[in-house]
């Protein structure tokens, strides 16, 4: 158990480095990077769902995005409607990303392995085109959102307030969730049919509803995200949705480690802020970026989680 | 009253029948043995009771109930227990949660969320008691992926063992074992055999003649002899087919 108490101090060790960070950035006089860790924390609110899919069910979706795109929208939309409680609209992308993944994970999810693949990316781009359709809300050039959701009538998770720490709480949240469903009778049964499917269904379960479960919860945490990043950028465009963001998002898993909750945070952070170095230092970044990203992952396998917490021995979790 | 009835059952891939008319059952505390040639249909047979495959024509009936349209988890749940040919367990489980897993379907939802599973005592203690039964006790916390293939073979019993069944289907679990995993494995099956009514398809006949109580010969998906290990043994239709005409019986069903 030592590698698992290990990977608590990780989590509670980068918890701790966010939560002092804006303060420390304030301080010298680099408060503008705080943007930099809200778009890497909201990156990992997505990273850490789809890690139930890729890492914890073998599910591998390349549509993830999708569901980010729709929680941006549903938040967009409903403040054009005059809604403006960010609870309210949390449900409401809540609800509207758990009906999506519910009927379009239960086509993908009669397939596996790359066909799964294939059709989350068809209905990834499906939801892209969608967006891009919404004349009345920007179409492809996107909306700005001139005025933004508030919580209990305060402006608290707005930039003017302290929206930084608003993200900070969901993805803690949602770290503790996917740990928690991780060790739970659900995650393992999750496990256990990615290990082995036909087992699975042969201990008893019915493996299709228990990764249309896990497909559900994944589609609404990455809503959260969203929501979150819509009302940070104060904008939202069809881009979010994008395959390449899918794509974005399983780099992430990658680079950080697969099926562990420290590494799509990890991930996250490496992916914002080496796109960021490299950025300022090039246009031509992604000649740079692409190739490092082979050497990570030729050279750190298990990700960026296991320089922090070495494999062990004993059940993953 | 027969715990597991086999009406009947009829299966083709093409032109070629695998499964023609079989009818079969097996009463409590029986254990039945099916032998035949490789390619006879036995893990065909086997399938369509566990619900991989669906029969063209023919019922499967467990406890009484039909089962025939089940999905293979629902199968499970109603009771029934099985083991693969080729050896089907959790790699990247420990032992004891390999088995534990096969528990929970039996205790209760699997739909919840938050309390670690591991931490459950009500399945920790059935793992155990399973573990202890097929003898791995001292192995529960070794990954599945590092056990041998003979404890390999006992973890796919112990699985099927978590699930309370009440009927078991073994797909040659004596393949690839060495003689003393063969004769450890035996003994549990011995045990077990008054228990829990089983479906046993094995070519180890050493096995056959402990365990079974009634043996179907299969031949080219049909049963063409039936009776008890010493009645198989004698008839001619059987010797011919399978043990090999003019064999002392025993070991011949070894090279099939």
């Amino acid at each position: 158990m030592m590698a698992r108490d290990r990977s608590l101090i990780v989590a509670g060790a980068i918890f701790a480095l966010l939560l002092v960070a804006p303060y420390g950035l304030g301080l010298i006089g680099q408060g503008y990077l705080t943007g930099l860790l809200m778009r890497a924390m909201l990156l990992a609110i997505a990273a850490l769902s789809l890690d139930l899919l890729v890492g914890q069910g073998g599910m591998v979706s390349f549509g993830h995005s999708a569901f980010v795109g729709l929680g941006a929208y549903a938040l967009a939309i409903g403040l054009q409607a005059g809604i403006d409680s960010l609870l309210l609209l949390t449900l409401i992308a809540l609800a509207v990303s758990g009906l999506f993944a519910l009927v379009t994970g239960a086509l993908a999810l009669r397939t596996s392995g790359v066909y799964f693949l294939m059709i989350t990316l068809a209905f990834g781009q499906m939801t892209y085109f969608t967006l891009t359709s919404l004349a009345a809300y920007g179409g492809d050039d996107g909306l700005t959102l001139w005025s933004l959701a508030t919580l209990f009538g305060s402006d608290v998770a707005q930039n003017a307030g302290q929206i930084y720490f608003v993200i900070l709480a969901v993805m803690v949240a949602t770290w503790w969730l996917v740990h928690r469903i991780g060790q739970s009778r659900f995650g393992r049964v999750l496990r256990g049919a990615r290990d082995n499917p036909e087992r699975a269904e042969v201990m008893g379960f019915s493996v299709f509803r228990y990764r249309l479960t896990a497909y559900v919860i994944a589609g609404m945490i990455a809503s959260l995200s969203g929501v979150l990043t819509a009302q940070q950028n104060e904008f939202v465009s069809p881009a979010l949705a994008t395959w390449q963001h899918s794509g974005d998002l399983l780099v992430i898993l990658v680079i950080g480690g697969l099926g562990s909750r420290n590494g799509a945070i990890l991930g996250a952070f490496f992916v914002v802020i080496v796109q960021d170095l490299l950025g300022a230092v090039t246009p031509d970044w992604r000649l740079i970026y692409g190739p490092l990203l082979v050497l990570v992952v030729l050279f750190a396998k298990g990700g960026l989680n296991r320089l922090f917490a070495p494999a062990r021995q004993g059940p993953a979790a | 009253m027969s715990v597991l009835e086999i009406r009947n059952l009829s299966k083709s891939f093409g032109a070629v029948q695998v499964s023609r008319d079989i009818s079969l059952s097996v009463a409590a505390r029986q254990c039945h043995a099916l032998i035949g040639p490789n390619g006879a249909g036995k893990t065909t047979l086997i399938h369509q009771v566990s619900g991989v495959l669906r029969p063209d024509a023919g019922r499967v009936l467990l406890d009484g109930r039909d089962i025939t349209a089940d999905p293979i988890w629902r199968r499970a749940r109603a009771g029934l227990g099985r083991t693969f040919q080729i050896t089907s367990v959790l790699p990247s489980f420990s032992v004891r949660e390999n088995v534990a897993l096969a528990a929970q379907a039996k205790a209760g939802s699997s739909m919840r969320f938050f309390a670690p599973a591991a931490a459950e005592a009500g399945l920790n203690r059935c793992a155990d008691s399973v573990l202890e039964r097929i003898r791995m006790a001292d192995r529960a916390g070794v990954l599945a992926a590092d056990l041998s293939h003979g404890e390999r073979r006992l973890l796919e019993l112990g699985i099927a063992l978590a699930g309370a069944p009440k009927f078991l289907l073994l797909d040659e679990p004596m393949a690839g074992l060495g003689r003393a995993e063969s004769l450890r494995l035996g003994d549990i099956l011995e045990e077990l055999r008054r228990e829990i009514p089983m479906l046993l398809v094995e070519h180890d006949m050493d096995a056959i003649f402990r365990l079974a109580d009634t043996v179907s010969v299969l031949v080219e998906g049909r049963v063409v002899a039936r009776g008890t290990p010493d009645q198989v043994r004698a008839d001619p239709a059987a010797r011919a087919a399978y043990l090999g005409d003019g064999g002392s019986g025993g070991a011949a069903g070894g090279a099939a």
